[in-house]
């Protein structure tokens, strides 16, 4: 471990030379500018959220004049607009479990063994990746309806495997292949079976990849509101759904849209805060 | 290549077969169903044969005309936001540090906006673009340019090209800088022994070794943004008038809108289709990247 600690920083010193000698002079300004123009909209959302109404529509100020943290009372203490952030959190968790479950093995299958049809399977599972959920919307909702799980965050969570596990495959599957199949036929010949290899052996070794694939059907699935949306009405409703029904009732109230959209903000960094470093590893190492 | 051929490998592939076949072949067939019928309401379908299409395929009549307008406006946006995003998401990929703390803090400021749930890309946007409210909007105006998202179809435009580059140009930029991490430092080390300049080093070393992720990039935000609608839905409505009503908003408006369900399911069909077509030359182009890349990647390797 402190071999490759040490290795690292060498090569991590060795690099910052070799970069020095080529940095574009605008590299350090671009980034700014970059993360400037990211960190904007998001600031005046933070600051409308502590604003008043009041203030919000009188006129235009940079920072609030009066910081107010009603809006987010509000939101903590009425069970219409709480309940949505754990219907969505709920299905969110639901659906990165299943995929990843599910994936193991189709991502383990596909980068270790050819088979009858295996080019023209992943092309399917990839398509559907990119079909477009609109197409989904109305024959889900007689489908969820007919067998019984309509409004469940279990409808939401499956409607979502349908873009989540052949994305789950496809990361998985490039994690896997930079594995060297060595490590399988060694475990072999020391007798372990496949189920015990794959669990007490392979997936350790791919944990990072795991973790980047978890970090991606969380995101896929906490943004997708089109599906959620139309899967549920009351029992199950997402929160984005919740904003958008509540703002449009009665007037707008400005204040209280922007505090329930930084909250919906916080699951987001909380998940990339922990894959921060598997981020950096993993993006290097998987497809995406 | 030299993957052993197992047919028992199909066992492993059943779950997600299983899973993926409920929620995309059963639906796909409803819509199917639905695209050769038409319907009065009351449940009551009568067969329609190949109506639909025919309807669908002629830009004279009403539904071939909005889908062939959608179709346009749709393309026009997805040209537009790759001709953004992908320059400066290699731009923004070759100015992030690469190590120390830095690293974590710009990775995480940038991936936030990937994480904002879709409706409050609008919500933010909104907010932020408005005349009234908006800081953007608002500073806008005040430098003398008129500029009101809702009435004017340019600005229109402007607002959510602006806010695909905000929410989706990081992604590119993370798969860029994923390419660029995977270079040894002995590439580095070479162009300098030989004197390469930084546009060498960037055309020769770093864009040939970004060029598989680069196509990924390019599919993901080509066919999300081919289907993109909660975005715009939320800060335009498709709105004004019909200048920002992509496929995926028309054909919501015909499903959920009008129950319009045979010619929304004729639409859907063919919206698939291009989708595939799409996807099937991307995945030959990546695949045949796939065939060459041990090579290469023994070579740097050792």
């Amino acid at each position: 471990m402190s071999a490759e600690t040490a290795t690292a920083a060498a090569t991590a010193s060795s690099v910052s030379r070799a970069r020095s000698g080529f940095r574009i002079d605008g590299g350090a300004i671009t980034l700014t500018l970059y993360l400037l123009f990211l960190m904007l909209p998001i600031y005046w959302l933070v600051i409308m959220s502590l604003k008043t109404n009041a203030e919000i529509t009188s006129g235009m100020t940079l920072w609030p004049q009066q910081i107010t943290f009603a809006n987010y009372r509000t939101i903590f203490t009425d069970a219409s607009w709480y309940s949505g952030y754990i219907n969505s959190l709920s299905y969110v968790a639901i659906n990165t479990v299943l995929s990843i479950c599910l994936a193991l093995p189709a991502a383990y299958a596909f980068s270790r063994y050819r088979f009858l049809g295996d080019k023209h399977l992943f092309f399917w599972l990839l398509s559907n990746r990119m079909a477009p959920p609109a197409i989904f919307a109305l024959p889900f909702f007689n489908l969820y309806s007919a067998i019984g799980l309509f409004d469940t965050p279990w409808a939401v969570a499956l409607a979502h495997c349908l873009f989540n596990v052949p994305l789950a495959v496809w990361i998985l599957e490039g994690f896997m292949s930079g594995v060297p199949r060595e490590i399988d036929e060694t475990a072999y010949l020391d007798g372990y079976s496949f189920p015990r290899f794959f669990a007490k052996i392979f997936m350790p070794i791919i944990a990072n990849g795991i973790g980047v694939t978890a970090f991606f059907c969380f995101m896929f699935s906490w943004v997708e509101l089109l599906l959620a949306r139309t899967l549920t009405t009351v029992n199950a409703k997402p929160i984005a759904a919740t904003m958008t029904r509540t703002v449009s009732a009665a007037g707008m109230d400005w204040g209280l849209l922007a505090a329930a959209g930084v909250l919906t903000l916080v699951p987001g960094v909380l998940v990339i805060w922990f894959v921060r470093n598997y981020i950096a590893k993993g993006f290097a190492l998987g497809r995406v | 290549m030299d993957r052993p051929y197992d047919n028992r490998a199909w066992l492993l592939v059943l779950p997600v077969l299983a899973i993926v076949a409920f929620s995309a072949v059963i639906p796909l067939m409803t819509v199917v169903n639905y695209s050769v019928q038409d319907t009065f309401g009351n449940n009551q379908f009568f067969w329609n044969g190949a109506g639909w299409f025919k309807e669908l395929l002629d830009p004279s009549s009403d539904l071939g005309g909005r889908v062939l307008s959608s179709l346009g406006r749709n393309l026009a946006f997805s040209g537009i936001i790759l001709a953004i995003e992908v320059p400066l998401g290699i731009a923004v990929a070759l100015a992030m540090p690469r190590e120390g703390w830095k690293v974590a803090a710009t990775l995480v400021l940038m991936a936030m906006p990937l994480l904002v749930p879709w409706n409050v890309v609008g919500t933010i946007w909104q907010v932020f673009a408005r005349g009234d409210i908006g800081l953007l909007g608002y500073a806008v105006n005040k430098l003398g340019i008129p500029y009101n998202y809702v009435s004017d179809p340019i600005a229109a435009w402007v607002t959510i090209v602006a806010m695909d580059v905000w929410h989706w140009t990081s992604l590119v930029a993370l798969l860029c800088y994923a390419g660029l991490k995977s270079i040894p430092d002995a590439y580095y080390q070479a162009a300098r022994i030989d004197g390469a300049s930084r546009w060498a080093v960037f055309r020769f070393i770093q864009l040939p070794k970004m060029r598989r992720v680069l196509i990924i990039a390019v599919l993901l935000r080509f066919m999300d943004s081919f289907m993109i609608y909660t975005e715009p839905f939320v800060v335009t409505g498709g709105g004004p008038g019909n200048s920002t009503t992509f496929l995926s908003i028309e054909l919501v408006k015909l499903a959920l809108g009008q129950f319009d369900l045979g010619k929304a399911a004729a639409m859907s069909i063919a919206y698939n289709l291009v989708i595939l077509a799409v996807c099937w030359v991307f995945y030959t182009v990546m695949t045949n990247l796939d065939v060459e890349r041990p090579q290469a990647e023994t070579g740097a390797a050792s």
